[in-house]
């Protein structure tokens, strides 16, 4: 009777999760000898010639050229006894569960790959486990006896049972890149799994990774199947921890947004004094320098932007730590300058140097991300000209600096172009009543507008 | 020098280097010399052509070879041939995890096993099927291995044939150390002196254990015989980035001969290698024999040799066959006719049969074994590792894998 075989396709190499088909040497119905060349394979490693395990009839080809197969998935089934005499009814197996039955018990592989299933079942929770942990995995064949047995003679090779799980498939799940790729999906906090990756044989490459971080485009598409167009990428890291911080601030502090645009050409221009001063000589003096050194002045004149509200009480602080909010390759991050209003304008610049290289590294502490008293962020760098930005949780306001365009602006009635600034104050109403918020708002919007004004706080 | 291209290139930049894909019309022709010639100092008594070449100096050391024992070494041959043929292909059917191919160097192996006395010693790499062939160490115990349930099957010490080392020229400080303990022992000296023999490739001669093997041995007059087959390619670096000078030379400066050999003639090799024994066995070691060979398939299973070296030099190879001059010297002189030839193939289709059956009907090894016999009297937390394992693995249905 036909005894069906099937024989999976071999991992040829160490670890390999699939490969493609080349070319196929043999066709159904064509007779086939142990170790005949049947079929070219190409795997991520090498372009491999795959002999036949059996000798017999090709009964089917289970994949097509340039199709890719998952090791461990049948490509071919072989008649290993196309002539044979028939057998009694009761022990025949349907062709079928036959070649279910006599996948060869594969070493790499692990036999045909079951339907559907995407891994291998756990056992119910009441099993026994202690007493399957004894039973011998699989006990030698009674009839291993190599030397005295020919091919012709052979008993069906499949003596140990087939496991029809799927580990190749669990090693499919694990998605392909070089480490250097993963580290970098690590860092921008992409989920390889979500990914499909477009080199060769799938690999994820850098591209992908960047592609997957950067902001996605908005589309106008029209409505309609999506599937691979869209992507799923857990909530996790940075992303799940600024997601919890912007509720809890949005949905427990009042926020009251403030506007104001500010002629910063003299601040400008102290700038390029600065520049060339020698004791700024190695400093970079940057808008939101003179922004941090404006805060930390207004706040003295204004102490309810620095303060918080603590349930039944608020609490002032004397000190301000002043966070910084960068935009680093892991995500949002605050990290905070102590005692911002302890430092010189040199200080300040130093510190927020510093601050920006760490954090644009990845190598912020997270002690330097909390305790923070206010904060800006500067969302100029982008371009932007404002924004109603979100308090940082534990903190009373924030400031958004915008980007510095030369505008038109009236300057001693006349029209000039002039470096022009927007501010944005969000304040917390619990705290900070309008003309608090105002008046400190007014208050940096001066400074920055006329450093000199400094000298009067 | 970020590009892997150029990692093997003396000046970056230049030109894609000898692993390229692409070489330059130099580098063909430069390769081509470094492989198909061995120099003027090639020790050869069998040319490819089957032609036996007189050699006062090699001669007396083969004049006992009757054509019964050069049918023996044909044999030998073949059969070493045609099991790592099967592995290859078991490999290629799912049933091993790993081969490595020694298709072109069963000269160089069964000439250097045919050589050693019973008493002698024999530290392998991981490519000596042949070497194992000749120390009665069965095909079917080399494929534990591969097949990832064993590090081996034979008791060492009865086969004198250690287990296979996967480090690349680690055995070679382990010979050196069991060759300086047969001298000390005094079981050096005479006749019936013992030797060691330890088998390596040409890029294990870059590995500094390799050096520290050659130091050793030589300050301490070890017996033992340094067998380095040269197969022209360390994976995927051709010899070229291994040395600058003939492997063999550099015996010299260490101190003691060196002799390089056509690995591809079973006859020199057995000459040689037997002449590198008696050295040793009467004291005089170690001697390094440099075998000129050439590995005709991938360096293992999962390497793609076309990726880095072209057709032709394969092709160049072919006609320096080790196993088909021998049997053109056989049917020249009839010492063989047809039915010994049909009688060697039927022999090796017996073998390759047995080999296959016995492959796949290898019980997986149980579970539990891999933390055995790491610890004479046991280890706690190993025996706390192994038994998280086992009641993890047995939450599975299905058992196997």
């Amino acid at each position: 009777m036909p005894d069906f075989k099937v024989f999976p396709l071999p991992d040829t190499a160490e670890g390999l999760v699939d490969a493609e088909i080349l070319t196929w040497h043999i066709k159904p119905g064509d007779e086939v000898t142990v170790n005949q060349i049947i079929v070219e394979i190409e795997t991520a490693k090498a372009a491999v010639e795959l002999p036949c395990p059996w000798a017999g009839v090709v009964t089917e080809l289970h994949a097509q050229p340039g199709e890719t197969v998952n090791v461990g998935a049948p490509i071919v089934t072989i008649d290993v006894d196309p002539g044979g005499a028939a057998a009694p009814a009761a022990t025949a197996p349907a062709p079928a569960a036959a070649a279910e039955q006599n996948g060869q018990a594969m070493l790499v592989g692990y036999g045909p790959k079951a339907a559907t299933t995407k891994r291998r079942p756990r056992k119910a929770a009441s099993a026994p486990a202690a007493a399957t942990a004894t039973v011998p995995v699989a006990p030698p064949p009674s009839n291993a006896a190599p030397s005295n047995a020919t091919p012709s003679a052979a008993p069906p090779v499949a003596a140990t049972p087939v496991v029809p799980d799927t580990p190749a498939e669990l090693l499919a799940l694990v998605p392909l890149a070089k480490p250097p790729v993963r580290k970098l999906a690590k860092e921008l906090g992409v989920d390889l799994r979500s990914l499909v990756g477009t080199g060769e044989g799938g690999v994820i490459t850098r591209e992908d990774v960047q592609r997957a971080s950067a902001p996605e485009p908005v589309s106008a598409l029209a409505p309609g199947p999506v599937g691979s167009r869209e992507r799923r990428v857990p909530v996790r890291g940075v992303r799940k921890m600024t997601a919890q911080a912007m509720v809890d601030s949005a949905f427990t502090a009042p926020h009251v947004t403030e506007f104001l645009t500010v002629d910063v050409t003299p601040m400008m221009e102290f700038r390029a004094k600065l520049r060339s001063h020698p004791e700024f000589r190695d400093v970079k003096v940057t808008p939101l320098t003179f922004a941090a050194k404006a805060v930390c002045l207004a706040v003295r004149r204004t102490p309810d932007v620095n303060a918080a509200w603590a349930g039944e009480e608020i609490v002032f602080k004397d000190y301000v730590h002043l966070g910084i909010a960068a935009a680093t390759p892991r995500g949002l991050v605050v990290p905070k300058i102590r005692d911002a209003d302890a430092m010189s304008l040199r200080e300040l610049a130093v510190a927020l140097e510093a601050l920006t290289a760490t954090a644009r590294d990845g190598r912020t502490p997270p002690g330097d991300m909390v305790g923070g008293t206010f904060t800006i962020t500067n969302v100029g760098v982008f371009g932007v000209d404002t924004g109603t930005p979100i308090i940082n949780p534990g903190e009373s306001a924030i400031l958004a600096l915008g980007a510095i365009r030369d505008m038109p602006w009236v300057v001693d009635g006349e029209l000039a172009v002039r470096k022009v600034c927007q501010l944005a104050l969000s304040f917390d109403h619990r705290v900070i009543d309008g003309q608090q918020g105002s008046q400190f708002l007014a208050d940096v919007g001066a400074l920055l507008a006329d450093p000199a004004m400094a000298i009067a706080y | 020098m970020s590009s892997p291209e150029q990692w093997t290139h003396p000046e970056p930049g230049v030109g894609p280097a000898a692993t390229a894909a692409t070489p330059t019309a130099e580098q063909v022709i430069a390769g081509l010399r470094a492989t198909s010639e061995g120099g003027p100092e090639l020790v050869q008594l069998l040319t490819p052509e089957g032609e036996r070449v007189p050699d006062s100096r090699w001669d007396p050391y083969v004049a006992d070879i009757t054509a019964e024992d050069l049918r023996g070494l044909y044999r030998d041959m073949v059969l070493t041939r045609r099991v790592d043929r099967e592995a290859n292909a078991l490999q290629r059917q799912g049933q091993l995890g790993i081969w490595v191919p020694l298709l072109g160097q069963e000269a160089a192996q069964v000439g250097a096993g045919r050589a050693l006395k019973p008493q002698d010693m024999v530290f392998p790499s991981y490519r000596e099927h042949g070497v194992a062939w000749c120390r009665d160490v069965h095909p079917t115990e080399l494929l534990g291995i591969f097949r990832g349930t064993d590090h081996g099957s034979w008791d060492p010490l009865a086969k004198r044939f250690h287990l296979y080392t996967i480090v690349i020229g680690n055995q070679v400080l382990n010979a050196a150390g069991y060759a300086m303990g047969q001298r000390f022992e005094g079981k050096v000296g005479d006749d019936d002196g013992e030797a060691t023999m330890v088998f390596f490739g040409d890029g294990a001669t870059s590995q500094g254990d390799v050096h520290e093997g050659f130091v050793w041995a030589s300050v301490y007059d070890a017996p033992l015989v340094f067998f380095c087959q040269n197969n022209q390619w360390a994976i995927s670096e051709p010899t070229e980035r291994q040395s600058r000078l003939p492997l063999y030379q550099r015996a010299r400066g260490y101190g003691f001969p060196g002799v390089r050999v056509d690995g591809n003639d079973v006859l020199a090799s057995l000459a040689v290698s037997r002449w590198a024994l008696d050295e040793c066995r009467h004291g005089n070691g170690p001697v390094l024999i440099e075998a000129f060979t050439y590995r005709m398939d991938a360096h293992t299973t999962t390497d793609d040799p076309t990726r880095y070296r072209l057709a032709d030099e394969l092709e160049a190879w072919k006609l320096k066959d080790p196993i088909e001059r021998v049997r053109v010297n056989l049917v020249r002189h009839e010492n063989a006719d047809h039915a010994f030839f049909d009688e060697v193939q039927a022999e090796a289709d017996q073998l390759a049969a047995e080999l296959r059956e016995f492959c796949v009907n290898m019980p997986d090894p149980p579970k539990e074994r891999m933390f055995a016999h790491v610890y004479e009297d046991g280890n706690p937390v190993l025996a706390a590792q192994r038994d998280a394992y086992l009641a993890y693995a047995s939450g599975f249905e299905g058992g196997g894998h």
